[in-house]
C-alpha cells in the first residue's frame, strides 16, 4: 500500500499524447458511445428498440377505431381528440358515434366526405362485431393478426401491450436506478457501521417473499398499474445497490477523492462529481437487462392474474389466453415473438453496452 | 522508424553465444513495438536490457519464450545445443516443444512475485510442482528438493516456508522463493524482468547477489531486465540499451558507462536528479507545519471472540516531532510499512491523529468549516499519476476544482484564466496541447499527468505541499524533469515541501531536512548531509549502503 511502488512498466513515457495529438480529446462516454456504435449487433437493436417504442408511443395513431381526421360537409372534425355524437354526422342517435358501424362509416365517406384512418382500424378495447368467425378468430383480412377470445383485434393489443410493458420497464428501471445508486453510494462511501446497518437491513429486506406480498396487496387495494411499479420499486433496487455500493468502496480509496478531499471538497461533491461518474459503468451495462427483468416481472404477473386491471391490454394476459385457448396458436405464437424479440433486442444491447464500456478492452 | 540499429560487436570469442536473437520483431495487431533487434547472450554472463517503460524491452525478452498473447513476432532467436540437443529457434519451435525449453533451459521471474505465485498453493508444492515436471522427481524427492532450493535461496526455517501460502511471506521471501522456482528446472538462462523493482532498497542488493551466486553456481546465463542503472552497474557484463523498441546501444557495462556512445543512452545516464535548491539557513520565523508528539494509528480486527467487543490498535507512527520551515524541504525515508505515507495523510488530516500538528499555527479541528481555511495552506501530490487524476473529468474541471471550494465567487472567465496560468506554471501550455482544457487525463503520459497533479495542488496557493513520492512511479529522466520543475517552484514561491520517499537519490537532490522511519519510529533526523554522510543509526546505515 504504502512506500516503494514499481510502476516503470506500467506507466508509458511519450506515447500517451502523442499518437493522439491529432484526434479531437475525447470524454470517456464519447469512447464508450463510439465503441458501442462499431458493435452493429447491439447498435442495430438499439435502432429498431428505439424505432418500435417510438412507434408504440403513437400507438393512437397507428392503431385505433376512430378515424384520425373526418372531413364532413364542410367541416373538420377530429374524432382522435374528441368524442362526436352520432348526429354530428348525419345519425339519429346522440349517442357517440362508432366510427366502425357500416351506417356511420357510409355516412362519413360518402360524396365529398372523407375520412382517414389508422393502419389498423382497430382499438385496444375495439370488439370486431363483424368478424366472420367465433371469438378468438384466426388472421383474416380485417384483423391482420386474428383476435383474442374476447374478439379484440390482436395486433392492436400487442401494440398497446408492447407500449405498456416497455414504459413500464422504463418506469422501473428508473426509480430502481435511482434508489440503487443513492443507497449504494451511502454505504459504499462512508462504510463502516453505516455500511454494515444498510447491509443487514438489505438482507432482511430481500428476504421477505415479494410474490406473496404482491398477492396480499392486490387483494387490499384495488389493481393499478401504479400499485405495481410502487411494489416492485420496492424491492426492484437492490441487486443494483450492491454493484454501486462495490464500486464505491472502491473508488473512495483511489488517490484523486483523497486529493479532492485534501482540497476541501464535500463529502456531497466527492460522491457527486468523483466517484459516481467513475462508478456508472455496472449501473449502465445493468440498465437493459435490469428492463428486461421488469419487463419478464410483468409479464408474469398478468400472467397470474396479479397484475394490471382486467381489460387493459397486456402480453402477460395474452399469453395465459393462450393458454386457455391452445388451439387458437396465433395469440400464444404472436405473444411469445414480440416477448422474444424485445428481450432479445435489450439482451443485445447489453451486451453491446458491456463491451463498450468493458475498461479492459483496448482500442485499436 | 529511421534510427540506426546497432549492429553487434562480433566478439571474437571461442565459445558460441547461448542465444542469438536476430532481427527480433514484434508487433500488437499490426503496430510494431519492437523494431528488429539483435542481441546475444553467451554462456554464463550477465546481459542487462536497459530501458525505460514502452521502450519494448520486457515485450523483447517474454517474445524469446513466446509468452505474449496476440504477438506477431518475426525474426530469429536461436538457442544453442546442448549435450544431443541441436541449436534450435526458439521462435519457429511448437508450442509442445517450446514446453520442454519453458522452465527446463530458459527460466523466468517476474517483478511482482504475488501475481507470479499462485496464491492457492503453498510455495513448497509450487517449486516440487516444477522439480516433478522437469526432473521427473517423485513426490517425495520433489518435496525435499523444493526445501533445498528454498534454503538454497538463504530463506530461514524452509521447512516450515514451504508449507507457506504466498500471502504468508514478505516480499523478499516471496521473490526468493519464486527464483528458487525458477532455479528449480536448472535453466541454462534465465530472464529475469524487473526482478527487485517491487522490493525494499534494503532488499534488492540481497536478491541480486542471490541471482549471482546461482549463475556462478550453475554456469547460468542472466538476462536482466531492468531500468535501474545503479543495478546494471553493480551487476551486469554486458548492456544493451533499447529506446522505443530499437537497440540503441551495446556493450560492457565499463565501456558504456565510461563512453556512451548514444544520445538516449547519455540521457539515461546522468538522469541522476540534481541538487539545485536554496542552501541557506532557513530564514527565522514561524514553521509551515510543526509537529510534537504526534500518534497515529489504526483500528484493527482483534482475532478470536475478544474482536466481537474490542478493537485492536496498530500505532503507524509513533512520537513524531517535526518542524517545516517556509521554503524548506523535509524528507522522510523509510521502507515500505514503515509508518512514512501514514504520516504524510496524518499531516493532510485524511488519517485522525493525536499530539500535537499545527499548520502555520492553526490545528486541525476535524470540522469541515474550520479546517477548509488550513486545507488551502497544505496541498498533496502522490505517487500513482494514473490513479491521483479522476479519468472521467476534463483537465480544466480537475484544475479548478480547488476554487471551485476556496474561492467560489470566481465568475467562469476569472477562473478559466487561474487554471491556465496554474498549468502554464508547471509547463503545460495550449501550444502544445491542442485544446488542453478540455483534453482527459488518459491523453497525457505519466510526467505530464503529475505535472497536472501540481496543477490542481498549485491553484489554491498553498504554502506546503505534500509529496507523497512524486517520481517513483515515473521513469527516470522524466523524474529528473519533475524534480526540476518542484526545485523551480519551491525558489520561486518559497513553498515548503513535507517529502516521503523511499529514493535516497531523491532525498539527496530535494531535502533540507531529513527524518529517517522505521516501524513508525523516526530512528533518525537532521540536515540532510549530515545524516546521509555520516549515518548515526545502524538502519541508517544499511539504506544509505543499499542505495550507493
Amino acid at each position: 500500500m504504502s512506500g516503494p511502488t514499481p510502476a516503470s512498466s506500467s506507466i508509458d513515457r511519450a506515447p500517451a499524447a502523442a499518437p493522439r495529438a491529432a484526434s479531437v480529446s475525447q470524454s470517456p462516454a464519447a469512447r464508450a458511445w463510439r465503441r458501442f456504435r462499431r458493435n452493429r449487433l447491439g447498435f442495430v437493436s438499439l435502432v429498431v428498440f428505439c424505432a418500435l417504442v417510438g412507434i408504440s408511443l403513437f400507438a393512437e395513431i397507428v392503431s385505433n377505431d376512430r378515424p384520425l381526421l373526418v372531413y364532413y360537409e364542410g367541416q373538420f372534425y377530429v374524432p382522435l381528440a374528441r368524442d362526436y355524437p352520432e348526429t354530428a354526422f348525419g345519425g339519429e342517435f346522440p349517442t357517440p358515434a362508432d366510427y366502425l358501424d357500416p351506417y356511420v362509416r357510409e355516412k362519413i365517406t360518402s360524396g365529398s366526405n372523407w375520412a382517414i384512418y389508422p393502419l389498423n382500424p382497430h382499438g385496444p378495447a375495439t370488439i370486431s362485431y363483424d368478424s366472420k368467425y367465433p371469438f378468438p378468430s384466426p388472421p383474416s383480412r380485417e384483423n391482420l393478426l386474428g383476435t383474442d377470445e374476447r374478439g379484440r383485434d390482436m395486433l392492436a393489443q400487442l401494440i398497446y401491450g408492447f407500449r405498456l410493458s416497455v414504459v413500464f420497464g422504463l418506469v422501473l428501471t428508473a426509480i430502481g436506478v435511482v434508489i440503487g445508486v443513492i443507497t449504494g453510494a451511502v454505504q459504499g462511501y462512508f462504510g463502516g457501521r453505516t455500511d454494515l446497518t444498510f447491509q443487514r437491513f438489505i438482507e432482511i429486506w430481500s428476504s421477505m417473499p415479494e410474490l406473496y406480498l404482491l398477492i396480499i396487496f392486490s387483494a387490499i387495494f384495488s389493481p393499478s398499474v401504479w400499485l405495481l411499479v410502487v411494489l416492485l420499486s420496492l424491492f426492484g433496487w437492490m441487486g443494483l445497490s450492491d454493484y454501486v455500493r462495490a464500486e464505491f468502496l472502491r473508488n473512495r480509496q483511489m488517490d484523486y477523492v483523497k486529493a479532492a478531499r485534501a482540497l476541501g471538497v464535500g463529502s456531497r461533491q466527492i460522491m457527486w462529481r468523483h466517484i459516481l461518474p467513475n462508478s456508472m459503468t455496472p449501473v449502465v451495462t445493468f440498465l437493459p437487462f435490469r428492463m428486461s427483468a421488469a419487463i419478464l416481472a410483468l409479464t408474469s404477473l398478468d400472467f397470474l392474474g396479479l397484475g394490471v386491471p382486467p381489460g387493459t391490454p397486456s402480453l402477460g394476459e395474452l399469453l395465459s389466453q393462450g393458454k386457455q385457448n391452445i388451439d387458437a396458436w396465433w395469440i400464444s405464437i404472436e405473444t411469445f415473438a414480440v416477448l422474444v424479440i424485445t428481450l432479445l433486442l435489450l439482451t443485445f444491447m447489453g451486451d453491446a453496452l458491456r463491451d463498450a464500456l468493458d475498461p479492459r478492452k483496448v482500442d485499436r | 522508424m529511421s534510427a540506426p540499429t546497432v549492429t553487434l560487436p562480433l566478439e571474437v570469442s571461442q565459445s558460441t553465444p547461448l542465444l542469438e536473437v536476430q532481427g527480433l520483431r514484434v508487433a500488437f495487431g499490426g503496430k510494431e513495438v519492437v523494431h528488429g533487434i539483435d542481441f546475444s547472450v553467451m554462456p554464463g554472463e550477465t546481459l542487462a536490457l536497459v530501458g525505460e517503460s514502452g521502450s519494448g524491452k520486457t515485450v523483447s525478452a517474454l517474445s524469446l519464450l513466446r509468452l505474449l498473447q496476440d504477438a506477431e513476432v518475426q525474426g530469429a532467436a536461436v538457442l544453442s545445443g546442448e549435450g544431443r540437443a541441436p541449436a534450435r529457434d526458439l521462435l519457429r519451435l511448437s508450442e509442445r516443444e517450446l514446453l520442454a525449453v519453458r522452465g527446463r533451459e530458459i527460466a523466468m521471474i517476474f517483478q511482482e512475485p504475488m501475481t507470479a505465485l499462485n496464491p492457492l498453493y503453498p510455495v513448497g508444492d509450487q517449486i516440487a510442482e516444477v522439480l516433478q515436471l522437469k526432473q521427473g522427481l517423485d513426490r517425495r524427492a520433489a518435496w525435499q528438493g523444493a526445501v533445498e532450493a528454498l534454503r538454497d535461496t538463504g530463506i530461514p526455517d524452509p521447512e516450515q516456508r514451504a508449507r507457506s501460502y504466498p500471502h504468508q511471506l514478505s516480499g523478499g521471501q516471496r521473490q526468493r522463493a519464486m527464483i528458487a522456482m525458477a532455479l528449480a528446472g536448472r535453466p541454462r538462462l534465465l530472464l529475469a524482468d524487473e526482478p527487485t523493482t517491487a522490493l525494499d532498497v534494503t532488499l534488492r542488493g540481497q536478491i541480486l547477489e542471490l541471482l549471482g551466486e546461482a549463475r556462478k553456481q550453475h554456469g547460468m546465463a542472466l538476462l536482466l531486465i531492468t531500468h535501474d542503472l545503479n543495478l546494471v552497474r553493480r551487476f551486469a557484463d554486458r548492456v544493451a540499451v533499447m529506446e522505443n523498441g530499437v537497440l540503441v546501444e551495446h556493450g560492457t557495462v565499463a565501456d558504456v558507462f565510461s563512453a556512451p556512445q548514444h544520445p538516449y543512452t547519455r540521457k539515461l545516464i546522468d538522469s541522476l536528479p540534481e541538487r539545485d535548491v536554496v542552501e541557506e539557513e532557513a530564514p527565522a520565523g514561524e514553521p509551515v507545519m510543526q509537529a510534537k508528539d504526534m500518534r497515529v494509528a489504526y483500528a484493527t480486527r482483534l482475532p478470536g471472540f475478544k474482536g466481537w467487543f474490542r478493537r485492536g490498535e496498530f500505532v503507524a507512527v509513533k512520537n513524531a516531532s517535526f518542524a517545516i520551515p517556509p521554503g524548506r524541504t523535509l524528507g522522510v525515508v523509510g521502507e515500505s510499512g514503515s509508518g512514512k505515507s501514514t504520516l504524510a495523510f496524518a499531516a493532510l488530516a485524511l488519517h485522525p491523529h493525536r499530539g500535537d500538528l499545527e499548520v502555520l499555527g492553526r490545528r486541525w479541528s476535524g470540522k469541515a468549516a474550520t479546517d477548509n481555511a488550513i486545507r488551502r495552506t497544505v496541498q498533496v501530490v502522490f505517487q500513482d499519476p494514473f490513479s491521483s487524476l479522476s479519468p472521467r473529468m476534463t483537465v480544466e474541471e480537475i484544475v479548478g476544482e480547488g476554487l471551485a471550494v476556496h474561492e467560489p465567487g470566481l465568475d467562469v472567465a476569472a477562473r478559466r484564466e487561474r487554471v491556465v496560468q496554474a498549468l502554464a506554471d508547471v509547463g503545460l501550455t495550449e501550444g502544445q496541447f491542442h485544446g488542453l482544457l478540455s483534453r482527459y487525463p488518459h491523453e497525457f503520459s505519466g510526467g505530464q499527468r503529475q505535472r497536472l497533479a501540481v496543477a490542481r495542488a498549485l491553484i489554491v496557493q498553498p504554502r506546503l505541499l505534500v509529496l507523497d513520492e512524486p517520481t517513483s512511479a515515473l521513469d527516470v529522466t522524466v523524474q529528473k524533469q519533475v524534480l526540476g520543475l518542484l526545485q523551480r517552484l519551491q525558489r520561486e514561491r518559497g513553498l515548503s515541501y513535507l517529502l516521503i520517499t523511499h529514493d535516497m537519490s531523491v532525498i539527496r537532490a530535494m531535502a533540507h531536512e531529513v527524518l529517517v522511519m522505521r516501524a513508525g519510529e523516526i530512528v533518525e533526523s537532521g540536515p540532510v548531509r549530515e545524516v546521509l554522510d555520516s549515518p548515526k543509526h545502524a538502519y541508517t546505515r544499511t539504506l544509505v549502503e543499499a542505495t550507493t
